[in-house]
């Protein structure tokens, strides 16, 4: 379960895959972080908003069988880490793929799906995950 | 009074137009005669009688808001603007996803309209959408907004076992309405009467309905009116029009109502989905329009009418511009051709009923 502020906190990188990229090397975060890794205190308010396309390819994958209760009913589903066009990383449901025909090095988009509920008097939490590139 | 209309639309200053349009239909489907095969009835009969032979079935997290998403971000690519100048957002459904809290700002969020907007969600069963398109064509008239969306967008509801479960589908358009674009809108008329033929009680999962696809005092009536007070206006007849559409409540009502109007088949033709999607709601006739936008050419002269909750018309008079031809159209059919067919069991795990 998450908390609705985290999760409206988050809607910019959840909705629209908008990470940081630091104005000193370049280097491009997913999720967002508000200090560079490399460039350290040197990045603080260098950091800017970046929109990630969400295009990529399946670096790896698993199948989930026995999902945390929030995913029950979408099993067997996929998870994968994704390597995104820009370079970073970031790790997705693909979803309208058959698990016979997921494969590393596969091209997936991003795409607006419902990821969990609340309950049934909760918040609806909605979010990225990846589907097949055609 | 509808004279005083038809007398400055032509005013240049008074221009609106469609600047984009984008669809969106869930991948899944379900035969009519799997629906038949659990109920008993039969199947040939059932789909030769509803004129439809499967209908859409959104994924288990698919709902209106991603759907309206999905149409919106595709009206937006693909007419190249930036969606931070668009200045209202109106979402037609009658499944909104919460019962308070609007799915148009989730749209506004996602293809990052926000914040300086307004906007809101529109109830009115199937015809919702395109009384946010009227919204955004008078906000655009009155210099109010740049830019103005309106999506037509449901994931329908129906009893199992109820005549509605065969057509109730999935599926959503989203049209932006500027000054110039692809399309000009020329001229819009309304009818609209308390007609009790469908309806859904604050908490009940599925509507009602008054009669079993209740025709003369609902659907006839109001879709007949409003064309003709839209051609009224315009001072049109049906052979003046390439292409019309009509609400699509089964397959069989548009091609009737465009036979007592006098329109032909071929005008109909290409915006007819609910054979191959079933009745999207409030996505009908609006996904009807942009499959006719699809492959309308420059000067194609269209009309569209929507319908809705038994009481409820909305008619459209549509001339197509040279910009067409640059647009990237989406190609609708092609995107509902690549499918995926579901037993009845899944189905309703996917619809949540199990």
């Amino acid at each position: 379960m998450m908390a609705v502020p985290r999760y409206w906190r988050e809607i910019p990188a959840r909705y629209n895959l908008i990470g940081k990229r630091c104005k000193i090397c370049g280097n491009i975060y997913f999720p967002p972080r508000s200090i560079c890794p490399v460039c350290r205190r040197k990045s603080v308010g260098q950091m800017e908003d970046y929109k990630l396309k969400g295009t990529g390819v399946v670096e790896s994958y698993t199948v989930i069988h026995v999902p945390p209760p929030h995913f029950e009913g979408e099993e067997p589903y996929i998870m994968a880490l994704i390597k995104l066009d820009e370079g970073t990383y970031v790790t997705g449901q693909i979803v309208e793929c058959d698990e016979k025909e997921v494969h590393i090095g596969m091209r997936v988009r991003a795409t607006f799906r419902k990821i969990m509920e609340d309950g049934e008097k909760g918040a609806i939490y909605y979010g990225y995950k990846f589907v097949k590139e055609e | 009074m509808k004279h005083f209309y038809t007398s400055f639309y032509f005013h240049f200053d008074n221009m609106v137009a469609i600047v984009g349009y984008g669809a969106y239909v869930p991948r899944y489907r379900i035969k009519v005669e799997e629906i038949a095969r659990m109920w008993g009835d039969d199947a040939t009969s059932i789909s030769r009688g509803l004129g439809i032979n499967e209908k859409s079935v959104p994924a288990i997290d698919e709902d209106t808001a991603t759907i309206a998403v999905e149409a919106a971000r595709r009206a937006v690519k693909s007419a190249g603007i930036d969606a931070g100048e668009i200045g209202a957002i109106y979402v037609g459904s009658e499944s909104h996803p919460y019962a308070v809290k609007p799915t148009a700002t989730i749209v506004a969020e996602a293809i990052g309209a926000t914040p300086y907007l307004t906007a809101a969600d529109y109830e009115f069963a199937c015809k919702a959408g395109t009384a946010g398109m009227q919204n955004c064509i008078a906000l655009v008239k009155a210099g109010m907004i740049k830019y103005g969306m309106a999506i037509g967008a449901d994931v329908a509801q129906a009893a199992p076992g109820d005549a509605l479960e065969y057509t109730a589908a999935a599926g959503g358009a989203a049209y932006i309405i500027g000054k110039d674009g692809i399309a000009t809108i020329n001229e819009t008329a309304s009818f609209t009467t308390d007609t009790p033929d469908f309806w859904r009680r604050e908490g009940q999962p599925y509507p009602g309905h008054g009669e079993r696809f209740t025709g003369e005092p609902a659907y006839y009536r109001h879709i007949t009116n409003a064309a003709r007070l839209l051609m009224e206006k315009m001072g049109t007849k049906p052979s003046d029009y390439d292409y019309a559409i009509f609400h699509q409540p089964n397959g069989k009502f548009p091609r009737r109502v465009a036979k007592m109007l006098g329109f032909n088949d071929e005008q109909i033709k290409p915006g007819l989905l609910c054979p191959i999607i079933g009745n999207t709601y409030s996505g009908s006739a609006m996904l009807g329009l942009a499959a006719t936008l699809d492959v309308a050419k420059a000067g194609d002269h269209i009309i569209m009418v929507s319908f809705g909750s038994g009481a409820g018309s909305d008619a459209f008079d549509i001339t197509v511009t040279n910009a067409i031809e640059s647009y990237p159209r989406q190609n609708i059919r092609k995107m509902i051709e690549k499918k995926e067919y579901v037993d009845y069991g899944l189905y309703m795990k996917y619809r949540g009923e199990i």
